[in-house]
């Protein structure tokens, strides 16, 4: 397919141009596309969903579309799930659970492997956020692979950030710690017919006590995802934090911070390919590491500190 | 500029809980460096068309063990017409008898793998046939 029969399908609104073109972003290809569409980004509600394996992140999902879909809402979904840092290869799974809106015109679901990204997504998935916006989709659920205790880039990229968390995972030291817990704007304790959920909601309320909230504080949503419980309190609070972005500004900080992630994945990606093909053909015998590093990244041509 | 993984999906289709098999290829593409979306059990031939169409997949391959290869697979085959996407490699496997497979290959389906094909057979295959399809795409 050529970039401008592309175009001209991405622009028809045929769902093989949008995939093509997020392949595009996958493969660092994505300038000319996303280029020619950036105006017409700017109209979806992006919200993030991040949490530990298994906590029922694409259940979540699932119901979230479940629930826009009925109030007549389009939907992206963009799951992210790892690569193998061995064979490269993935095995994307989170479709799965998202099985019953495959068939919906108004739902697009893609699955990306995160390729050697750090930080919960792929390098490309601010670029296929704006293409899900220029398609025309009103909501775009971003789910991050599975994570631990310091992926949170997808604080940057969504203007809702949600964080679901497990029953039984720990008391409310964790809850205080750094990273993730940092990063909510809405809790959501799933599996909540779990015996140890009510207790994960106690130390969730007793930790964010001790802390300070100045603006927006988080809320406490518990949700049973595979019955659909819970997720009409769900989407309230989403309705909540998003119109309290709006009524206080802040929503132009969240937009600047997702500009500015998508930049920084843009630059970062251009420089680590020119970087593999430098270390590649690097012959270091001799140099200690520093002198190494010197040497690469005065090859790159740029001037570093 | 980085290869792009080739991009495979993996479906189970009707009713046919049997899905060690499809792991097992799931896995071994996997391992062979490729993405595999696996689309899970009981799905139906649009399901599937239209899984591959969003993943922009090169490749679909369909694994039935519920002896009814010879309705779904023409399924599929008609639904990649339909959706306009009949350049994506279709192949397939399961306890299919030679006869079936011989008529399933003259519809459409480039390959069938019987119990006992070697999971090499399977990788090189989907690696040269998901290959030829980008060459041309460049």
């Amino acid at each position: 397919m050529t970039d401008d029969a592309l175009l001209r399908d991405f622009e028809m609104r045929k769902p093989r141009a949008l995939a093509r073109a997020i392949s595009y972003a996958e493969s660092g290809r994505g300038r000319d596309i996303v280029r020619a569409l950036y105006s017409q980004t700017g109209r979806a509600l992006t919200i993030g969903l991040t949490g530990p394996p298994g906590v029922g992140k694409s259940t979540l999902a699932s119901a979230l579309v479940r629930k826009a879909r009925g109030l007549g809402k389009s939907v992206g979904v963009i799951s992210v799930d790892p690569s193998s840092p061995f064979s490269h290869g993935a095995l994307l799974g989170d479709r799965i659970r998202l099985a019953e809106h495959f068939t919906d015109e108004a739902v697009f679901i893609r699955s990306m492997a995160s390729r050697g990204h750090l930080g919960g997504l792929a390098g490309a998935t601010a670029d296929a956020v704006s293409l899900m916006d220029a398609f025309g989709f009103d909501v775009i659920l971003i789910e991050t692979v599975g994570v631990g205790q310091s992926e949170i880039a997808i604080a940057e990229l969504a203007q809702t950030t949600l964080v679901a968390l497990q029953p039984g995972s720990g008391d409310s030291i964790q809850v205080l710690k750094a990273g993730i817990m940092e990063i909510a704007d809405v809790f959501v304790v799933n599996k909540a017919d779990h015996p140890m959920a009510n207790q994960l909601r106690r130390e969730i309320r007793s930790a964010m006590e001790m802390l300070e909230w100045k603006g927006w504080i988080p809320e406490l949503v518990a949700t049973q995802a595979l019955a659909g419980d819970g997720i009409e309190e769900l989407w309230a609070a989403i309705q909540r934090h998003m119109a309290y972005l709006n009524e206080t500004g802040e929503i132009e900080g969240r937009r600047r911070n997702a500009f500015v992630h998508q930049v920084r994945q843009l630059a970062m990606g251009r420089i680590e390919r020119r970087l593999d093909v430098l270390l590649e053909g690097e012959n270091s015998t001799g140099l200690d590491p520093y002198a190494a590093a010197d040497r690469v990244i005065s090859t790159l041509g740029v001037q570093l500190p | 500029m980085n290869e792009r993984p080739l991009r495979v999906v993996i479906a189970k289709a009707g009713l046919d809980g049997h899905d060690r098999g499809a792991k097992v290829i799931a896995r071994a593409l996997r391992d062979a460096g490729m993405e595999v979306i696996y689309t899970g059990l009981f799905q139906a031939p649009e399901q599937i068309v239209q899984t591959a169409v969003q993943e922009d997949a090169d490749g679909i391959g369909l694994s039935i063990l519920s002896g009814a290869h010879m309705t779904l697979f023409p399924l599929v085959v008609e639904q990649l017409k339909a959706q306009d996407a009949g350049d994506i490699v279709f192949f397939g496997g399961g306890t299919i008898p030679p006869e079936d497979a011989r008529r399933l290959k003259e519809l459409g389906v480039r390959e069938i793998f019987t119990p006992g094909a070697p999971l090499q057979t399977i990788v090189d295959f989907v690696t040269r046939e998901c290959g030829k399809r980008r060459t041309p795409a460049a």
